[in-house]
């Protein structure tokens, strides 16, 4: 059986994208034949955080409307022969997902994959509706920032009463808290929400935490997803995060600051 | 400067006062309008009709909420009495 990941947030720009392309990329590297779709209608970019964007013929819409097959429109990674892209289309049409075909779709590529991993857009509309409907398992994406959480707080509430498994009686969709743009500095400042904040609001289980980290925007620069990225941090911590969906237990990293030195000791701030 | 803060103690938190910003707003949203059970605004309502008997609070003095914790949800009325 297929699982069906949903990465999701509400809020835009906290790294669902980012997050989508890293842990499907990292599930292949383990080994698991996985496919990673863009929700994101009419602002496609999973296909350029990937690197794929010159190799887009046909898009998830294509596929909805027959227009193309599955295969046709599926992207097989360069580097990962087990890792897939269904990239979103540009089309400006709102209604261009409807359940029947994105059912289908996923049904046709829960034969081939093991993991299919659904990239939402931000919003609580359409997009992002499709998105986790048909998620057996989420990935709530959340910045240690109050609106973030308070849109991760919301998504929640939809997950439990409007998704699939909710509708059907199927019991409850999975969640997963990972936290990203994470400071540590910060936190031991009193400047940002810790680990143990956003973990006791959102009452979901920490699945990684992820810090703020420059590796994040020159592998986006690149097209190469972060967790590719040898002795990055965001990259070690995407690293962790996967293992740690796929099973294994792996403390978590990159959650206290760095070590200072005796000189910011004596004249820093605390 | 960062030294004389040190000595004086005094670092603003802004952390808690994002986590009690975030609490409230959090809980409001699962107070019913958003996702909870459709009785949830009569209920409150009709709890508030009884408090009513014996003492007058306003409104805004009731929070009503309704929390998920584990498979369980719990429902909360906190009431602020008015001074005597």
């Amino acid at each position: 059986m297929a699982k069906i990941i949903v990465v999701t947030s509400g809020k835009g720009g906290v790294g669902k994208t980012t997050t989508s392309a890293s842990f499907a990329t990292g599930l292949a590297m383990q080994g698991h034949r996985t496919a990673v779709i863009d929700f994101d209608v009419g602002l496609r970019n999973l296909d350029l955080i990937m690197g794929v964007e010159r190799r887009v013929v046909f898009d998830f819409v294509n596929v909805i409307n027959g227009e193309a097959s599955l295969k046709q429109a599926l992207i097989r990674d360069k580097h990962l022969d087990k890792l897939s892209i269904l990239a979103a289309s540009q089309t400006r049409d709102k209604d261009a997902l409807n359940q029947e075909g994105v059912e289908r779709v996923l049904n046709e590529l829960a034969q081939d994959f093991e993991y299919i991993i659904c990239d939402s857009p931000a919003g609580i509309e359409k997009g992002a509706f499709m998105a986790m409907y048909f998620a057996d398992e989420a990935l709530v994406v959340t910045n240690p920032e109050v609106s973030s959480v308070r849109d991760s707080d919301r998504v929640l509430g939809i997950l439990s009463s409007k998704s699939r498994r909710a509708e059907k009686g199927e019991g409850k969709v999975k969640e997963h808290l990972v936290l990203t743009r994470y400071n540590p500095a910060r936190v031991a400042k009193g400047e940002m929400l810790s680990v143990d904040d956003v973990k006791e609001i959102l009452a979901i289980p920490l699945l990684g935490v992820v810090p703020e980290s420059p590796s994040v925007l020159t592998s986006s620069n690149s097209g190469v997803p972060v967790i590719r990225e040898e002795g990055s941090d965001a990259g070690s911590a995407y690293q962790d995060l996967v293992a740690r969906f796929l099973g294994e237990d792996k403390p978590h990293r990159f959650i206290t600051e760095q070590k200072k030195s005796i000189f910011s000791k004596l004249f820093g701030a605390q | 400067m960062d030294w004389l803060k040190f000595f004086r103690g005094d670092k603003p938190n802004s952390a808690k006062i994002a986590k009690d910003r975030l609490m409230l707003a959090v809980a409001y949203q699962r107070s019913g309008q958003a996702n909870g059970p459709t009785y949830l605004p009569k209920l409150r309502e009709e709890l508030l009709g009884v408090v009513r008997k014996y003492v007058q609070v306003s409104d805004e003095a009731v929070q009503f909420s309704v929390q998920r914790e584990g498979g369980l949800e719990v429902l909360e009325l906190n009431i602020t009495l008015p001074d005597q």
